[in-house]
């Protein structure tokens, strides 16, 4: 990895990385509520069969993780040990919001003793609407997650930027060249399953 | 008596032992450990925290609170059928359980009653989610013995129960279907024969967990005896649900009461066992479960014909007053008491969930066993963490 290290990464090189990188993922599963016994269902039911994928549940640490799945509702008192967790996970890590719980509160968004929203605590990467969604739905934000995977810069993640796509290098690269074209660098943007922005 | 005076005695001596922080015999010192407040073993956020004398337990402490939502308060702020939302997701393995006791005690305080139909149609769904709860019990049984084969078959075969509930009610999880006075639809075409066929499959399933659980000689090793609970004991704290029957109280809640539901028009046995060890509360859950599908096979037979829903006023107010009623959900006595003072919301709910009064014997039953033992006995318990802390 030392061309990575130098800051440096050939594109083809990079693909190869991101191929495996997303096709041998270790999920932890933090199932908190409702959501848990259909992330339950998505991870150990013979019928939906996240292994197919190439996605590994049941690792004996968040310290083999490679994301988080946080399902279902955040307390106040859970919150410190959802950011432990985060903090125990290596790098490259990334996580998965499941539920109207986790995104913003859901059902209890004016409950005294809910976190309105993982994402005050942990950076989130895709979020997955419904109370609670279907294991489907977790599919398919599995599968956007490995996508965005496939498509990041290895080397801005090792620099410790947060996510960057290839196509962001890219553009930075094309500004940087041309400093007359002032363009602006396409933020980070999390995935939402079923599309639109979170209200 | 032998086995619990032993114990008592077990008990007593590595409290002292502890007390003193050595081990006389040993030379050994205590230890706590904690357990959660996540772990697969704790069936989501419980935290225990147990203090150790070598292998055995001489304290233990459940730490509750980290599901705690804020239910009661956030009813007060909720109009009548906006609670029913809420209650759904208390225990979320058993939905509709948990809004048909609030439905009735409104409809009690309204004095209105829904129409017969409704009524067995509830009873069939309130029965469905006991399936759809216990199967994932049994299950996940056998995934804290070490055993993951069991937990496949349980989703295999609860997701058969949970298409029918999402077909009649159009949520797989939380149906919201109970409305103050009747359900919201009726039954789709077709919904009767696919039920049956489920329930030869649900049967089946019993079967197989029977004889791949129950039956083998580790999981039997692994639970009888331990974790004896004697019905005395049991009625002073509150236990219910196969807790409660499991120590050879015959108490069920469906027969014992009269409510307007479906139960009475059914054929079925309250099932008991005299051990009151982890073994019996397992088995009387099984045995639960055949019962629940006998009776959805005995109601499906004479679901009568009219209406699903009573008139009520489109703007619903609830009359001032206040109602009790307590229902035998998948986990046990689940009640609620509403205060009404005429508006359009409750004044007040005060829930009693059944999981809450079963996890407070666990200081008590935790005494004296060995650190393996605590995963057996809290398995068998059977609690959901939203019950607890609502």
């Amino acid at each position: 990895m030392g061309l990575v290290d130098k800051g440096r990464m050939p594109a083809p090189l990079t693909k190869l990385f991101n191929m495996s990188r997303s096709y041998s993922l270790w999920v932890y599963q933090w199932g908190l509520a409702c959501c848990a016994i259909e992330m339950g269902a998505a991870f150990g039911s013979p019928r939906y069969d996240v292994m197919r994928l190439g996605v590994i549940p049941l690792p004996a640490s968040p310290r083999q993780a490679d994301f988080v799945c946080i399902s279902g509702t955040v307390t106040d008192k859970m919150a410190p040990a959802v950011r432990r967790l985060w903090e125990q996970m290596p790098e490259p890590k990334y996580a998965i919001s499941m539920g109207s719980c986790a995104n913003c509160g859901g059902p209890y968004w004016d409950s005294y003793s809910v976190t309105k929203g993982v994402d005050q605590i942990i950076p989130i990467d895709v979020y997955i609407p419904g109370c609670p969604p279907r294991p489907e739905a977790l599919l398919e934000g599995i599968v956007l997650l490995q996508q965005r995977i496939k498509n990041e810069d290895m080397a801005a993640k090792w620099r410790g930027e947060e996510f960057t796509s290839l196509q962001t290098t890219r553009e930075r690269e094309r500004v940087a060249n041309q400093p007359a074209a002032v363009e602006p660098v396409a933020a980070r943007e999390p995935i939402v399953v079923g599309g639109g922005p979170i209200e | 008596m032998t086995v619990l005076s032993d114990r008592q005695q077990l008990s007593y001596i590595a409290s002292q032992a502890a007390d003193a922080r050595l081990n006389v015999e040993l030379e050994t010192e205590g230890m706590t450990l904690n357990i959660g407040p996540q772990h697969p073993a704790t069936h989501g956020t419980l935290r225990i925290i147990c203090r150790l004398d070598g292998e055995q337990v001489v304290w233990a402490e459940p730490s509750a609170g980290y599901m705690h939502r804020g239910y009661e308060k956030l009813t007060e702020v909720r109009t009548f059928p906006q609670v029913t939302t809420l209650v759904n997701r208390i225990d979320w393995l058993g939905s509709f359980a948990n809004e048909v006791p609030f439905i009735l005690a409104a409809e009690k305080l309204m004095e209105i009653e829904a129409p017969p139909r409704a009524q067995v149609i509830r009873t069939i769904l309130f029965e469905l989610s006991r399936i759809a709860n216990v199967s994932l019990f049994l299950g996940d049984l056998g995934v804290q013995m070490g055993a993951i084969t069991p937990v496949f078959l349980a989703f295999r075969d609860r997701e058969y129960v949970l298409n029918l509930i999402e077909s009649a009610t159009g949520g797989r999880f939380h149906p919201n279907f109970d409305r103050i006075g009747g359900l919201k639809d009726d039954l789709p075409a077709g919904w009767i024969d696919e039920t049956r066929q489920v329930m030869v499959k649900l049967r089946e399933f019993c079967d197989i967990i029977e004889d791949l659980l129950f039956g083998n000689e580790i999981f039997q090793s692994r639970m009888r005896g331990i974790g004896i609970i004697p019905a005395d004991v049991a009625k002073d704290y509150g236990l219910s649900g196969a807790n409660l029957r499991a120590s050879g109280v015959d108490f069920d809640l469906r027969r014992d009461q009269q409510l307007p539901m479906a139960w009475d028009k059914a054929d079925w046995k309250v099932w008991t066992h005299p051990d009151g060890d982890s073994f019996a509360r397992c088995w009387v859950r099984l045995q639960e479960t055949r019962e629940s599908c006998k009776i959805v096979e005995q109601l499906l037979d004479q679901v009568p014909a009219g209406p699903i829903m009573t008139k009520v006023p489109r703007i619903i107010k609830v009359p001032e007053g206040e109602a009790w009623v307590s229902t035998e959900n998948p986990l046990g006595e689940m009640g609620y008491y509403v205060v009404s003072k005429g508006d359009l919301g409750p004044f007040r709910v005060k829930i009693r969930s059944a999981s809450f009064n079963n996890i407070s014997i666990v200081p008590w039953a935790l005494k004296g066993v060995y650190v393996p033992d605590i995963i057996t006995i809290l398995a068998s318990l059977y609690f959901i963490l939203g019950d607890i802390d609502r």
